[in-house]
């Protein structure tokens, strides 16, 4: 049984002890575990079930590759699944709960997948479930949602706050291992700007658990040495437990900091996203040891060799009394060593290779401890937790030979080099026959912006897996990655003096053993998490997947939330060897950020409630929050769709504003409108370009109604021009169209037009717009003073410039309503004040505010076009019987060539045109379409277009509607249907769309 | 002018860092050739300084004047005055082709100050703010998250930031959210 | 993400400071050009897998637009240049040439 050992444990702190539970049970454990150690050295070696089969699961290994021990943490609004007990750290009041089982861990009734895994095997979900059909709604997707899935989905929103943070370095360095300190030594010493980043809490990496001499210190002296050196620079920064996620272009790198997962508070954010950019990347990831594949190697005892050796060095924690080693390298001896030294039992190391007399081998044997070589494993026994092993011949099919109690087995598959990040943006990578293994190839790099390598890695990552060759791989790769950001290296001498155990060439070993019959192969695990096994992808290989990546996708190789980090290089020699092709030849699974799964939180950052995203906001906002505004998103903004007082419905509310700015006068809020300057010599010419209209006619003082086109001849935009003076103009535009229209127009003048003289500026916020409009606008404006008003001083499409109510005020007389109306600017940091005063001198007049709904119904009785509704990128102004507005005289304006087309000019085109229907009472709805009779020829009506607008008028007493209708100004009169569901119609009658007014009398007086 | 007020009315957050609404600023958008020794002079008159080099701002007793791009400069001046100096200008420029608009309503004004303040920034500007990238003197036009903003430091951990007016209650809340106590990142 | 060099205000900022506009150097055809120039103006537009000149705008920045030489496979960026301009310029070219020899010339 696992335990905590009287000695040991170079992270933790015996001296502080935390209380946290697992599945209720209280446990203690000490501040410096993590999880999965204190849920050890508690004895707790069963932590979850398997995602497929159901079956019990163990700690498998120490870091960020473990496939296994994953659990449900915290609760409430703090509630995670899928958390990683070997990167977790344990704090005082942690929760955890097991995954994947019902109703128990230790009985769990989706364990039966077990007992049928035939029924299951590769690819399951595309052959099982296909008959018969109704069974799959019915009976198997209800089940399998019920089975799959791991943790629960966190049902309340999450208390913490996450953000960015955007970083700039010369040269980011991933990992804070033995390469990591060393290459960060190297370029912190020539000036360059050093960010080195560690996954864990600390620093040393492997270093501190596998003991090496390096210029006579032991390694934690060496690493204790290092980091008083690299504190030292100020150039230099380490951040701990911030793991290098990705690597993007153009030396772009991803960092997440976990700031206070370890200990939990209500201040600091949770989670910080560093957004990098360096001019080198140097990855010193280190490597990961391979798993064996031999029957049983997936029940809980059965761990990694070098985390056995993790656990009791880091932590004081032995994984069990009586641990079997299984390797085909000598590396994995050092366990056997080290529990040996620890007083634990160690019956025999099995090792597949036919010799082993390595330093490593040697030193275990002088200790007493039995090894067997060319010998494999042929079955582990137990269920819940390792009762034995039964050893045969590492040669044959597995006939057992004898079975050895034991509580632990550290298996040792070899090492990979961890290649994720130096892959993620294209860095290549050569097959390593020696150790098995792929590698990293310095020749082929992720490319940046000058054409050149920036990403290099720095010790094992690198594929140099001895200690000597990895720290001076490393330290010339830190001075190498200085050197290309442009700081020259000052040190001299890059030969460190390492005393290590040399180590003897490993034994590629697939399968354990070699010949496995089904029976053997269809217990061997590959991927842990999603139970996927040797006979799994031998099963693919022979159903005719050859591709790796498909492969993948068929079994869910190396799918899981550990992407694959233990499986997938056994799992594509087991392809491989099924297909009898070349490893290298087979390839590797794309390797995608992140590397280890990171939170939706710190992806989102700050940006959730109230900065999700900005809302604009005029200056009278506050006034209509406080005045019942009804809000309405239009563009970015928000504006008030209605004010609606009590007792009110919001269509009431939008009918009383009508009535009253017919009959009385109202106030409309139309800050939002966009107002672009353009001034300059060229600029009339410039207009007469950017408009359909003739602007260079426009007299200085009035206003002119104009439309914008693309060079596609559609209309995008519309809007008010005055002219200010000679050279100078004020262009109003849609609210959403502010930016794009400011855009359009620096496009032109920067990239086709740049010899003429003319600037343009963005003045939408610097004026609230405030619409005076009704019968009564003008004794309201009268009232408020300084300014003669009257129709001679003031006409319609007239403005002026002066101050009302003793506020600096440019009223244009130009309506949208049909209306008397003035549409009056002022300073914005004016125009709660101007409002008010405006309020004020209507009360007599009856005045209140109205809002976009009734703006809207006004317009559409009026007949008046809005972007966006009477407009949807294929429109031109001929189609909304605007072809006034355009001009014939001008040689050249935007969109004028593309109106010379064929089929701009057809006289079929969906045009325009008023909709009265049979019922006044019968409102269309929006975007319905009108139908012809008969059917195409794929049964469907015949439609000739759609409503584009449509309300009741409360003006008319009469619903009305506008619509684009094929060939729609040769069918004045004639009455259109509109199915609108349900098998029902709506009759209307085309008119002109001009509904009110048609001759303008009240907007002109 | 009693009846104008900025979008916060001088509103504060007090955390790592502080930030302060700065109140009603007198902003002028001018635009023209920076190289011209009418624009020059005419800038000289109304702020008192020379025309600063690519993405600096020079300030001094009287405004300050921003390179904004290569046609374009921010003038920094009195709020009340600020018409009347773009008055002064156009008779000053008289002749030359050139816009002087008074833009201060269409701002909004950030004071970020403590030490902190360039890591508040960096939370949402992708922007090298390091103290070797970055000094006094210093204007970047960026963005802040999503929105649009230029700012430049004034002393030592001392910023100033402008945006449109109508995200101002967004940018308060945004950069109060990112000078929280406790989550400084204390990188630079 | 891409970093570029804004050739108007100096500043070499990521991607998301800067919106792309498309391929670069078109000839404008207007009111009474042939249609098929027309059409290639609006629509036909250069993919190359390779060296490509492309628009760009400093939108969160100056404001100002400007073009890049650009590799659309590796992603290499051989140079930045105004956008006044109906080609690219001989410095530019002859950046692009000495990475890509075979590069038949900007056309």
């Amino acid at each position: 049984m696992s335990t905590r050992l009287a000695s040991g444990g170079s992270v933790i702190d015996r001296e502080t002890t935390v209380s946290f539970t697992f599945n209720g049970k209280t446990f203690k454990g000490y501040k410096g575990d993590t999880l999965a150690a204190a849920l050890l050295a508690n004895g707790q070696t069963l932590v979850g079930r398997s995602f497929k089969y159901h079956r019990p699961r163990g700690i498998m290994a120490s870091g960020a590759e473990e496939p296994n021990a994953l659990v449900n943490m915290g609760v409430g609004n703090r509630f995670e699944p899928n958390q990683r007990t070997t990167t977790t750290e344990v704090f005082e009041g942690l929760t955890a709960t097991s995954q994947n089982h019902w109703p128990s861990l230790e009985f769990d009734v989706g364990a039966i997948n077990n007992k049928v895994p035939r029924l299951l095997p590769a690819g399951f979900y595309y052959k099982t479930f296909m008959k018969p059909q109704w069974a799959w709604k019915h009976l198997f997707e209800p089940i399998i949602r019920h089975s799959a899935g791991l943790g629960n989905a966190p049902k309340e929103a999450d208390a913490d706050r996450y953000e960015y943070f955007y970083a700039y370095v010369d040269v980011l360095i991933v990992g804070g291992g033995m390469a990591g300190l060393a290459a960060a030594l190297e370029a912190g010493a020539s000036g360059a700007k050093v960010l080195l980043m560690e996954q864990t809490a600390n620093l040393g990496g492997r270093l501190a658990v596998d003991e090496a001499i390096i210029d006579g210190k032991p390694s934690a002296d060496w690493i204790a040495q290092t980091i008083a050196d690299l504190d030292a620079m100020e150039n230099v920064t380490i951040r701990t437990r911030t793991m290098g996620s990705g690597v993007f272009d153009h030396g772009y790198a991803m960092g997440y900091e976990r700031i206070n997962d370890h200990a939990p508070d209500d201040t600091a954010p949770r989670h910080r996203l560093w957004r990098i950019r360096a001019r080198r990347i140097v990855t010193a990831t280190g490597a990961l040891e391979r798993p064996l594949s031999f029957a049983g190697n997936d029940i809980p005892g059965v761990m990694l060799a070098s985390a056995v050796r993790d656990y009791a060095s880091l932590f004081g924690v032995s994984a069990g009394d009586r641990t079997v080693v299984v390797t085909n390298n000598d590396d994995a001896y050092r366990t056997a060593i080290q529990m040996k030294n620890a007083g634990l039992e160690v019956p025999v190391i099995l090792d597949a290779r036919p010799q082993a007399d390595g330093a490593l081998p040697t030193a275990a044997r002088a200790l007493g401890i039995r090894v067997d070589t060319g010998k494999a494993i042929a079955k582990v026994k137990g269920y819940k937790f390792v009762t034995g092993v039964e050893i045969c011949s590492q040669a044959g099919e597995g006939t057992s030979l004898e079975t050895i109690p034991c509580d632990v087995v550290a298996m040792s598959g070899g090492w990979s080099p961890v290649v994720h990040l130096w892959s993620h943006c294209g860095g290549k990578l050569n097959w390593d026959e020696a150790n098995a293994m792929f590698s990293p190839d310095p020749i082929r790099p992720p490319l940046g912006s000058d054409g050149k390598g920036f990403v290099l890695t720095a010790g094992t990552a690198s594929g140099e897996l001895a200690t000597a060759a990895a720290l001076r791989n490393a330290r010339t790769v830190g001075r190498q990655a200085a050197d290309e950001a442009g700081f020259a290296s000052l040190t001299v001498n890059l030969e460190s003096l390492v005393l290590a155990h040399d180590e003897e060439p490993m034994l590629p070993v697939w399968s354990m053993p070699a010949g496995a019959p089904y029976k053997l192969r269809s217990k061997s695990w590959l991927d842990f998490q999603n139970d996927v096994k040797v006979s799994d992808v031998r099963l693919a290989a022979q159903e005719g997947y050859e591709s790796v990546e498909h492969t993948k996708r068929y079994t869910t190789l190396g799918m899981a939330t550990d992407q694959g980090k233990l499986s997938n290089i056994n799992g594509l020699a087991i392809l491989a060897d099924s297909l009898n092709a070349p490893i290298p030849n087979v390839g590797t699974t794309t390797f995608r950020p992140p590397y280890t799964p990171i939170s939706l939180g710190s992806i989102a950052g700050e940006a959730r409630g109230k900065l999700f995203k900005p809302t604009r906001k005029s200056p009278i906002d506050t006034w209509q929050d406080a005045n019942n505004a009804v809000w309405e998103p239009v563009a970015d903004w928000r504006r008030p769709y209605t004010y609606r007082r009590d007792g009110e419905t919001t269509a009431q509310a939008v009918t009383r504003e009508i009535d009253n700015t017919r009959t009385g006068v109202s106030v409309l809020d139309a800050s939002t409108l966009g107002k672009i300057l353009v001034k300059g010599p060229d600029a009339a010419k410039f207009l007469d370009l950017i408009y359909t209209n003739m602007m260079s006619s426009l007299k200085v003082g009035k206003c002119r109604y104009g439309l914008m086109c693309t060079e596609n001849g559609f209309l995008f935009d519309d809007g008010v021009v005055a002219r200010l003076s000679e050279d100078e103009f004020l262009c109003h535009t849609t609210s959403g169209g502010s930016d794009n229209v400011h855009g359009w127009m620096e496009e032109w003048l920067q990239t086709e037009w740049w010899d003429f003289e003319v600037y343009t500026t963005n003045v939408t916020e610097q004026f609230a717009q405030i619409a005076v409009v009704g019968p009564n606008a003008r004794k309201v404006l009268e009232k408020l003073g300084g300014m003669d008003v009257s129709s001679e001083t003031l006409p319609f499409m007239g403005f002026t410039d002066g101050t009302l109510a003793g506020i600096q005020a440019r009223p244009f007389r130009i309506s949208f309503s049909g209306e008397l109306s003035y549409e009056i600017a002022v300073p914005a940091a004016q125009g709660q004040a101007f409002w008010n005063k405006v309020m004020e001198a209507g009360e007599e007049f009856g005045i209140m505010p109205y809002g976009t709904e009734a703006l809207h119904v006004m317009r559409a009785e009026k007949g008046f076009i809005m972007i966006g509704d009477e407009t949807d990128g294929t429109v031109i102004p001929q189609d909304l019987k605007l072809g006034w507005a355009v001009s014939k005289k001008k040689t050249d304006f935007i969109g004028k060539r593309a109106m010379e087309r064929d089929f701009l000019k057809r006289d079929d085109r969906k045009q325009l045109v008023g909709l009265l229907t049979e019922n006044p009472a019968d409102v269309l709805p929006d975007g319905a379409h009108a139908v012809e009779g008969g059917k195409n020829r794929y049964g469907q009506e015949n439609m000739i277009g759609h409503v584009t607008s449509t309300y009741f008028s409360p003006t008319l007493n009469h619903s009305i509607a506008m619509a684009l209708i094929k060939g729609g100004s040769k069918r004045m009169g004639e009455v259109l249907t509109f199915p609108i569901g349900d098998n029902k119609t709506i009759k209307a009658t085309v008119v002109d769309p001009v509904f009110y007014d048609k001759e303008g009398e009240r907007q002109n007086v | 002018m009693s009846n104008a007020i900025s979008i916060l009315n001088g509103a504060t957050f007090d955390g790592a860092v502080k930030i302060t609404e700065a109140g009603l600023r007198g902003m002028i958008t001018l635009r023209g050739d920076l190289s011209s020794v009418q624009l020059k002079s005419a800038v000289s008159a109304v702020v008192g300084l020379g025309i600063p080099t690519q993405r600096k701002i020079n300030r001094g007793p009287k405004g300050g004047v921003a390179w904004m791009s290569p046609d374009e400069l921010l003038l920094l001046v009195d709020y009340d005055n600020a018409d009347a100096i773009v008055a002064e200008i156009t008779t000053a420029m008289a002749g030359e082709h050139h816009m002087a608009v008074n833009v201060s309503d269409a701002r909004a004004v950030f004071l970020i100050e403590g030490q902190g303040a360039r890591e508040v920034l960096a939370k949402g500007a992708p922007v090298d703010l390091s103290t070797d990238a970055f000094r006094v003197g210093d204007l970047r036009r960026s963005r802040i998250g999503q929105l649009a903003a230029a700012f430049w430091m004034t002393e030592d951990d001392h910023f100033e930031l402008v945006c449109f007016r109508s995200v101002g209650a967004f940018m308060f809340d945004w950069l109060s959210n990112a000078a929280r106590e406790g989550s400084v990142p204390k990188y630079f | 993400m891409l970093m570029l060099k804004c050739p108007n205000c100096g500043v070499t900022a990521e991607e998301t400071e800067f919106a792309p506009g498309g391929e670069a150097h078109l000839t404008r055809f207007a009111s009474g050009s042939e249609d098929q120039a027309f059409s290639d103006y609006l629509f036909a537009r250069k993919n190359p897998r390779g060296v490509h000149f492309e628009r760009w705008r400093h939108a969160f920045g100056c404001g100002k637009w400007f073009h890049a030489a650009r590799c659309t496979a590796t992603l290499e960026v051989f140079g930045t240049y105004t956008g006044q301009t109906s080609t690219p310029p001989d410095d530019i070219t002859a950046a692009v040439k000495a990475k890509r020899p075979e590069w038949e010339g900007f056309k």
